[in-house]
């Protein structure tokens, strides 16, 4: 190195900078989101919902998970513990009270929210997770690696892993019954509902029906719609008649979830500006250092 | 003028302590085989609210902070050009590519489909935190490698001696460590900027890895300027780590401590320390999150931990001329700068990620502890096969002869 020109430091310093920046042009195949004027939705009105759990049963047959019979969901004793989705139960429905004196059960369903923005499709390491143009937040099992990143981002803690598998655990989550919708069908848990609790529709036409029933009856509902600006909107939209953050709803902002992270990812890569000056400058730093030291010691 | 050259050490491999991390190794390695077969949940506390434990939180997150003086030295010696600092550069750099072969290592343990580690490399999502720290680990380890060869060169050149069949090899192996040696020696100032400016870059996304949590993250730790916060973390970690270590290899190797020059590391550590102290307290002043100080939480009690031993007692310690001047002072100051990174990091995945629908908070199970405490064992034992084959560590020599980036073994 001690005879290294300056003409030969100068080329190679140019050759990795190109090489570096070659690197710089997009991804080969970038899983493709969107996020369609057209986009579907559902509407969960948690004041009609009577905890049949009928939707549960509809979910695990939709995506053959294991379920015991239809008549084992009548009984309500489940209720008495707090559930989450996990990867044997995309969806599950809780029970609360409305108040003290009034002993009237709310149900509330809950599952993936289908984030416009989702964190999870922001986070994954390898793009396994999308946003499918009819809304659908989709998992790519081709492409999942298992690092479980999308549950560290998940604002609603949805993801699920299958910790017991010791070969190609999966995550697990509602997918918006992406397999039947591309085919025209509505969601297996909209399909079963026998209180229509839950409406399936665009997304945009339900956050207006939403409103609508606020409007219609003001002492049945809070004035608020879940999900329709909560982490920058979400396609799953829920009316109340409690404040959500009663009912375990996270109390969330109005950002979209990824929003500071991918900020400060992209400043600091500004099309590979940042990385590159930071290489010029200390190939510039080490060169004048190794020449000062070359002119001490002939000096000398 | 006393010169220095680094030659491998010959000592006895077995001492008691090298019985007992290696009882702590097989251990970890008899967990760790448990997970392969029965999978993660079965060995881990981990569950669909803590997706991440001491794996990822320590093995990963204060494993690349703690390799840090390999970048932070090859700064200060090769860019800088600082020749004094050379003896400290090579167990640095062993330090470093270990550290960082245990990181690789330790995520793919911890991913669920460890087979498909590679994806990321054909399979890329440029918003994704996770997948620029993961490219710049894979590609800082190679360079890490690269820079290693030649210590590997300069031990072989001229000594190439394989047995048996594998003997008419000896002579085109011989030849192929000498163009090795010397292409390396032709390139290697790209290899070293390049391992910087890497390290700088993954040293901070590991910061913004945990800014996507959002609210689940106490709001003590949870910045914007998290990436700042642990780059300069990383970065005033580097000089404590080589400290300590020069001081251990020292002392089991019967070796007087290079003293002078790691008090001149030393004192470079305050002021790094300093300007990180700086960022920190402002972070919680400026978001006024500093209110949460004000009540005894697990949060406030392991930030103050963080903060009072991990950074403003060492940097009293690195500021007093006479601790600076004595071994056992330097090392203790080193020692709680690197106990307060590794707090730090501890903190920033575990600690301060507290996930809705909690049923019970995390703790490390037996089985995650002991992979972990094996990985940090076995590592150090590796350490000690190195530097007992390679020339890392220096010793004073008699023979005044420069030993960076010439061809060794004689002419042939």
């Amino acid at each position: 190195m001690a005879n290294q020109s300056r003409r030969d430091f100068l080329k190679q310093a140019a050759l990795v900078g190109t090489a570096v920046t070659g690197l710089s042009t997009k991804s080969k195949a970038a899983p493709k989101n969107s996020l369609s004027e057209d986009r579907m939705g559902v509407l969960v009105d948690t004041t009609v919902c009577i905890g049949c759990r009928k939707c549960e049963w509809a979910c695990k047959t939709a995506h053959n998970l294991e379920t015991p019979p239809l008549e084992s969901y009548e009984d309500r004793s489940v209720f008495e513990n707090r559930r989450r989705p996990d990867s044997k139960a995309l969806t599950v429905v809780n029970e609360y009270q409305k108040n003290e004196s009034e002993k009237i059960p709310i149900n509330v369903k809950v599952q993936c929210m289908h984030c416009d923005h989702p964190a999870c499709v922001s986070a994954c390491i390898v793009g396994a997770f999308s946003k499918q143009e009819n809304g659908s937040v989709i998992w790519d099992g081709d492409r999942c690696i298992g690092c479980r990143y999308c549950m560290v981002a998940c604002p609603f803690q949805v993801p699920a892993f299958e910790f017991e598998k010791a070969l190609k655990p999966d995550i697990k989550k509602c997918d918006f019954c992406f397999a039947r919708t591309k085919d025209g069908q509505i969601p297996a848990c909209t399909e079963i509902c026998p209180v229509e609790a839950i409406t399936y529709g665009r997304r945009e036409d339900l956050v207006k029906a939403a409103h609508e029933k606020i409007k219609n009856y003001p002492h049945r509902y809070i004035n608020r719609v879940f999900g329709e600006s909560e982490v920058g909107g979400t396609s799953w939209l829920y009316l109340s008649s409690k404040e959500f953050e009663e009912l375990e709803f996270p109390k969330l902002g109005k950002d979209p979830a990824p929003g500071v992270s991918e900020a400060i990812q992209h400043g600091i890569f500004a099309y590979f500006v940042p990385p590159v000056a930071l290489y010029a400058l200390l190939g510039g730093v080490m060169w004048i250092n190794k020449n000062k030291k070359n002119d001490q010691e002939t000096e000398i | 003028m006393e010169d220095i050259k680094p030659v491998p050490m010959n000592k006895k491999f077995f001492t008691p302590i090298v019985i007992g991390l290696s009882l702590l190794a097989l251990n970890g390695f008899l967990f760790l085989l448990a997970r392969f077969v029965f999978g993660i949940g079965s060995v881990t506390n981990l569950d669909n609210q803590h997706p991440w434990g001491i794996w990822i939180g320590l093995d990963v997150a204060a494993g690349v902070a703690l390799a840090a003086g390999g970048f932070t030295t090859a700064a200060l010696g090769h860019i800088i050009h600082k020749d004094e600092y050379h003896a400290v550069i090579r167990p640095a750099l062993l330090t470093a590519a270990l550290g960082y072969t245990f990181v690789a290592i330790s995520v793919m343990i911890d991913l669920g489909r460890p087979y498909f580690i590679w994806h990321p490399l054909i399979m890329w999502n440029g918003s994704s935190v996770l997948f620029e720290v993961g490219i710049c680990v894979m590609i800082y380890l190679t360079v890490l490698y690269i820079e290693f060869l030649p210590i590997v060169a300069e031990r072989f050149i001229g000594r190439v001696n394989l047995p048996g069949l594998l003997k008419r090899l000896n002579n085109p192996l011989d030849k192929f460590l000498r163009i090795l040696d010397k292409g390396l020696e032709k390139t290697m100032f790209i290899f070293i900027i390049a391992g910087v400016v890497l390290s700088c870059l993954h040293q901070s996304s590991l910061g913004t890895l945990m800014v996507i949590a959002g609210p689940k993250m106490h709001p003590l730790w949870q910045t914007p300027i998290l990436p700042l916060l642990f780059l300069l973390s990383a970065i005033s970690v580097g000089f404590p780590m080589v400290i300590l270590e020069s001081l251990i290899t020292s002392r089991s190797f019967g070796l007087k401590p290079e003293t002078h020059i790691l008090s001149n590391l030393g004192n470079m550590v305050a002021p790094l320390l300093g300007i990180y102290l700086a960022f920190k307290i402002g972070d919680i002043v400026i978001r006024g999150t500093f209110v949460y100080l004000t009540t005894i939480t697990t949060a406030s009690v392991m930030f103050t931990i963080e903060l009072l031993f991990g950074v403003i007692i060492p940097l009293r310690m690195f500021l007093s001329r006479q601790i600076s001047k004595s071994p056992t002072g330097l090392g203790i100051a080193a020692f709680l700068v690197i106990f307060g990174v590794f707090l730090n990091r501890l903190n920033n995945f575990l600690v301060a990620y507290t996930p809705p629908y909690e049923v019970h908070s995390y703790f490390p199970s037996i089985g995650e502890i002991s992979v972990t405490l094996g990985f940090i064992a076995f590592e150090i034992l590796l350490f000690r096969i190195a530097v007992m084959i390679f020339p890392i560590v220096s010793v004073p020599t008699l023979s005044a002869q420069r030993t960076k980036y010439t061809v060794r073994g004689g002419a042939k």
